[in-house]
């Protein structure tokens, strides 16, 4: 076991954590969003199947969130050009 | 080695599901409770585990809808930024 990896092996390894690294991080972002958006979109008592109005609101939340933080970002560098931000 | 590699590689994706299911687990326990238990009795009332019960296989659909349109949204804007990446 004290046999170190060769060289293509440690950077195959290294290239697959980064990829790992970054599906955790999204896996994050979704565990997030699900929270966000379920509390915005199933307000009463969860019955046994979600109604579309109830679906097509968790579908929207995610992209409206994504909107929200792009504008967002649009909103700070425009102020930081407009020298609002010293 | 080749077979070290695989086995590391799978101890990676195994502990990476796990955190994943235990966080979504987590969340939708947190969840459901603030829905169902409002005022906390002695035991759980069969009404209480009714709306657990359904609770959790909703806010499992919840998760399933918003991971699977935050997934076609990023792929949508990847495309957007770089038409010719698409692999």
């Amino acid at each position: 076991m004290d046999q170190k990896f060769d060289e293509a092996t440690q950077k195959e390894l290294a290239t697959f954590l980064e990829r790992e690294q970054a599906m955790a991080k999204m896996q994050s972002s979704i565990q997030q969003l699900t929270g966000i958006c379920w509390n915005k979109c199933v307000t009463g008592t969860p019955g046994k199947y979600f109604s579309s109005s109830e679906q097509s609101c968790l579908a929207n939340c995610v992209d409206r969130f994504l909107d929200s933080s792009l504008f967002m970002v649009k909103q700070i560098e425009e102020k930081r050009n407009q020298g609002g931000f010293s | 080695m080749a077979a070290r590699k695989e086995a590391m590689m799978n101890a990676v994706r195994q502990e990476m599901a796990l955190q994943n299911a235990q966080e979504l687990m987590n969340k939708a326990n947190e969840s459901c409770y603030a829905k169902c238990v409002t005022r906390p009795g002695d035991s759980l009332s069969s009404t209480e585990q009714t709306c657990l019960s359904r609770c959790l296989d909703r806010y499992l659909d919840a998760f399933t809808i918003v991971s699977r349109t935050y997934t076609t949204r990023i792929g949508k804007e990847r495309e957007a930024r770089d038409p010719a990446a698409l692999s």
